[in-house]
């Protein structure tokens, strides 16, 4: 018999799904109380997954097909709870269009469900599901906003792209399959010897689809128009947490079956690294949207956070860890900010629209400010400390290459990020925005804000909590 | 002593900042936001002086150090003075409460914010010169930029969005090979401890490139020819206390870095690129003194001054000559409060009239009588007369050249005369001369405020141009065992 404790975030999550699509379909009017419900959902998966399973040392359930550890623990967490943060300060945003309707919680659930799958797998098939759940329901989060067609559009493209990269990403798993006879991540790792040529293929299929998730250069071209028809809130979705998981299985999936393998794809990992890397500083700096600049933004620090990955060791992995929680929560206080500008019922989202925002707004700006500097990663900010752990990490496998072009795109990217506190501050002011705001919306942006600004007079706390994560 | 007065020192101005952060500015308060910082300045730099009392001359040990844990196994929080660092801490708490007089002319919006930003860029400088860990003085070292940034550009003149940025972005660029060579360095040696690497060295094979990393960003903040143009533009458009600010003590925290770290980390690289530095400094002195000779604009003319005088330092302190590196550590000195006093002088003027041109002048000297008197004493400094503190440094680095290279200073030689030629050729321009502009006839002379910042600047210009002991008694001691060291560590290899 499984110890099926270990699964109950799961069995629990996807229990109450269905609890909350039958109270949404039987009960009218009960979009409040199903965002409600979901909130606190969440929070108690986020809490189950914290007391059943994160002192649990490695365990495999269902014919080592799922794989519970400290790693996947940590992970689910961090998933669940900035879920929670997207959800909470959307209801505002969701009223505005209204769009407050049962179906946005229950979808948010449903991918996270995905998400925690794609965490714990330890096999193709029961990966390829979890990604296929979460990224149905983020196909239908992308059009939520039905009525206008930017969304609807950026829901299409979004299908289109990612039905495709799910093809090749299959096709890679059937090619693995083909030459290991095996799914399973451990056994796969024990017939790698005799056709390491052949499985390379298969390995670069499965990355493509994954990069595509992740939205790395050169498959990132979804990102830009997706992140800008998306409602702003489903935006904040795509940027913090598809990425967490991402990252998650692209860790394991590397490091579990394919280690021995490491010479061939740490060249495709640097390459994409350093391509995401220079792409995002270098693109972001044209655009006028704030969600596109916040789209080629989060591609650079993929960018980062890959390169991470790229350098094939624990350190490594702890610091990408690291650089994701640490962008989940710059990206959070971002949104919040951009949730803010708000007027006559209507978001502003140009860039010119920050124009001398500080005038009006100081408190916004300077959270702002702090926010911007962080992401451009500048000392004390939490920023750096991210961009210094991964730098670390790469240093120390003496990849000074990668370790240069990252640390060159950072000057590059800083000037756009510059260039928003430049119009902040440096320019004219503009018509005033609402000054009212939801308590979590103003909850998120300043904890975000003060976390990011004493981040430096606490760096071990982090740094403790990541060093548990020990894959190889 | 238990008293941690060096966090005390980084962490003051900061808590005064935080202060005046939630006291809200409204037109009435104005003056109580500006005895706030001038207050917790002032308390700074006596608690600076109180340092330098305490202050051992004897040893070049650091003292005050503090260490604690940091990041767990990886970086200590850790700082301390020694000869160098304690005069560049003195030279920040000195200028700052100065830099608060003086914004009552020239700030006229967002005061606070304005003294928020001062007040952190004073912690920080004051990091930058007393961290004892690589990685904690290259925190402090770019967290610099995030104040001068917004000093610039907020209440800068026309171009200040240009400035400000270029300045942020040329400064950072220099610095993020730092950050790979102090990573480099954790893993050669398994510690960022300046202490300990001072006594274990650095692998020879890496020194070079490691030199270099350093040295980009040094030679950006410096700022060295060919990477000083953003000086010039920062200068023209950053308010006349943020010029002070730049000149006065960011510009030192490169001189500073390439005196305890390319000197003290890495002798046997800094040999060998020591003709390279040559070379750049006399092009420094000779270039820029001659872009000088050419400026219209005042703040200009002192911005490629800078640039020169900062060539003199470089060179003093690659001499490795006790003579050289003292010159140098004086010539900043001087430099800063000579440079910071001229850029008042123009912030002066301008208050008035609003025109940095120097045509836009002429005649002054019998309407602004003290002021003219004031402006001669920090030209004459400027130029090096004997009797100012400019002559004691520069004397002293082309004493230590003149006994490395003959034909180096022989050059450098040279500039002494060229910076005397457009420092006195502005000073004619501006203070003498027939009054052609009547609108001239309306400027009323220093008052009360703008007297006291350039008396207490012109007070310490003479007084170590004629007694410059205290100086040398304090950084003595540490130079002489920074060469021991430096020689040791070449004849042994590492």
């Amino acid at each position: 018999m499984e110890n099926l404790q270990l699964v109950l975030p799961e069995i629990f999550l996807s229990l109450s799904i269905m609890f909350l699509l039958i109270l949404g379909a039987f009960k009218k009017d009960s979009s409040k109380l199903i965002h409600n419900l979901s909130l606190s959902l969440l929070i108690v998966t986020a809490t189950i997954s914290f007391n059943e399973t994160i002192g649990i040392s490695e365990t495999k359930l269902f014919n080592n097909s799922v794989i519970i550890d400290y790693f996947s623990s940590l992970m689910k967490i961090i998933t669940l709870l900035a879920a929670f943060l997207v959800l909470t300060i959307s209801s505002n945003y969701l009223k505005t269009f209204q769009i407050f309707k049962i179906e946005y919680p229950i979808l948010i659930l449903s991918s996270v469900l995905g998400m925690m799958v794609m965490i714990s797998s330890n096999d193709l098939i029961v990966f390829y599901m979890g990604l296929e759940l979460q990224s149905l329901a983020l196909y239908v989060l992308a059009t939520f906003n039905r009525d206008q067609l930017n969304s609807s559009e950026a829901g299409l493209k979004y299908f289109v792209l990612s039905a495709l990269s799910s093809g090749l990403l299959l096709y890679g798993c059937s090619l693995i399959y083909g030459f290991t006879g095996s799914t399973n991540f451990n056994l796969i790792a024990n017939q790698l010897n005799s056709n390491e040529y052949a499985l390379t293929f298969g390995i670069v299929f499965i990355l493509v689809g994954l990069a595509f998730k992740i939205s790395a250069v050169p498959f990132h071209m979804w990102a830009p128009d997706v992140y800008e028809g998306s409602p702003t809130s489903v935006t904040l979705f795509f940027t913090m947490v598809p990425k967490i998981a991402a990252l998650t299985v692209f860790i394991r999936f590397l490091y579990v079956p394919f280690l021995n393998l490491i010479d061939q794809w740490q060249m495709i990992l640097i390459f994409l690294s350093i391509a995401s890397m220079l792409f995002g500083a270098v693109a972001a700096i044209g655009q006028t949207n704030l969600k596109r600049l916040v789209a080629y933004s989060s591609i650079g620090h993929v960018g980062y956070a890959l390169a991470g990955v790229a350098a094939g060791t624990n350190d490594g992995i702890q610091s990408s860890i690291m650089y994701i929680t640490i962008y989940v929560l710059m990206n959070l206080g971002l949104f919040s900010c951009l949730l803010m500008l708000k007027r006559d019922n209507q978001y502003y989202e140009k860039i010119d629209d920050l124009s001398g925002l500080s005038k009006n707004h100081p408190m916004l700006s300077l959270s702002l400010l702090i926010i911007l500097f962080s992401l451009a990663g500048i000392p004390p900010l939490a920023g750096f400390f991210a961009k210094f752990y991964v730098f670390k990490a790469v240093i120390e496998q003496s990849m000074y290459f990668l370790a240069i072009v990252g640390l060159l795109s950072t000057v590059v990217a800083a000037f756009y990020y510059l260039r928003l506190i430049k119009i902040m501050y440096f320019d004219e002011h503009k018509e005033k925005y609402d000054t009212e705001h939801g308590f979590w919306l103003k909850f998120s942006l300043t904890a975000s804000t003060v976390l990011i600004l004493i981040y430096f007079i606490f760096p071990s706390q982090l740094v403790e909590v990541v060093s548990r994560i020990n894959i190889i | 002593m238990n008293f941690p007065i060096l966090s005390s020192l980084i962490l003051l101005p900061s808590i005064g900042a935080l202060f005046l952060f939630f006291t809200k500015s409204t037109k009435n308060n104005n003056v109580t936001i500006k005895y706030v910082a001038l207050f917790t300045s002032i308390v700074n730099f006596l608690l600076s002086i109180y340092l330098w009392i305490l202050f051992d001359k004897s040893t070049s040990e650091f003292q005050f150090v503090e260490q604690r844990i940091w990041i767990q196994d990886f970086i200590n929080y850790k700082v301390g003075v020694d000869g160098i660092s304690i005069l560049f801490i003195l030279l920040t708490t000195f200028i700052t409460p100065l830099c608060i007089i003086s914004v009552n002319n020239s700030i006229k919006k967002r005061l606070s914010e304005f003294l928020i930003a001062v007040l952190i860029m004073e912690s920080f400088m004051i990091g930058v010169f007393c961290s004892l860990d690589l990685v904690v003085f290259y925190l402090f070292f770019e967290a610099g930029l995030i104040p001068m940034f917004l000093i610039i550009g907020i209440w800068g003149g026309a171009r200040r969005v240009y400035s400000a940025f270029k300045f942020f972005l040329y400064t950072l660029l220099g610095s993020v090979l730092m950050l790979v060579a102090i990573i480099t360095i954790y893993f050669l040696n398994g510690t960022t401890d300046v202490v300990e690497l001072y006594k274990s060295g650095i692998d020879i094979k890496y020194q070079n490139l490691l030199w270099l990393a350093f040295f980009s960003s040094f030679a950006v903040k410096t700022p060295m020819w060919p990477v000083h143009t953003w000086l010039p533009d920062a200068h023209v458009e950053a308010p006349t206390a943020g010029s002070v600010l730049l000149a006065a003590i960011l510009l030192k925290m490169a001189g500073y870095g390439f005196i305890r770290f390319s000197l003290g980390l890495f002798p046997a690289a800094s040999e060998i690129f020591t003709p390279l530095i040559y070379t750049l400094s006399v092009i420094a002195i000779i270039f820029t003194s001659f872009i000088a000779l050419m400026q219209e604009d005042m703040k200009k003319l002192i911005a490629y001054s800078s640039v020169a005088h900062m060539g003199y330092v470089t060179l003093g302190i690659f001499t490795i000559q006790q003579q050289g590196i003292e010159g140098s550590i004086i010539q900043m000195i001087s430099h800063g409060l000579v440079a910071a006093a001229l850029f008042l002088c123009v912030g002066v003027v301008y208050d008035r009239m609003h025109s940095r041109l120097i045509n836009t002048y002429g005649g002054i000297v019998s309407i602004i009588p003290k002021y003219s008197v004031l402006f001669m004493l920090f030209t004459l400094a400027a130029l090096g007369l004997p009797g100012t503190s400019g002559f004691v440094g520069e004397f002293l680095i082309l004493m230590g050249v003149f006994k490395d290279n003959f034909l180096v200073a022989v050059i450098a030689s040279l500039g002494v005369i060229i910076g005397a030629a457009y420092m006195l050729w502005l000073y004619k321009r501006v203070v003498f001369g027939k009054l052609i502009n009547t609108d001239l006839k309306q400027m009323i002379d220093l008052n009360r405020s703008e007297l006291f910042i350039l008396s207490c600047l012109a007070i310490p210009t003479l007084f170590f141009g004629f007694y410059p002991d205290p100086l040398i008694n304090t950084i003595e001691v540490s130079i002489s065992d920074l060469i021991d060291q430096y020689n040791f560590k070449l004849a042994g290899k590492i």
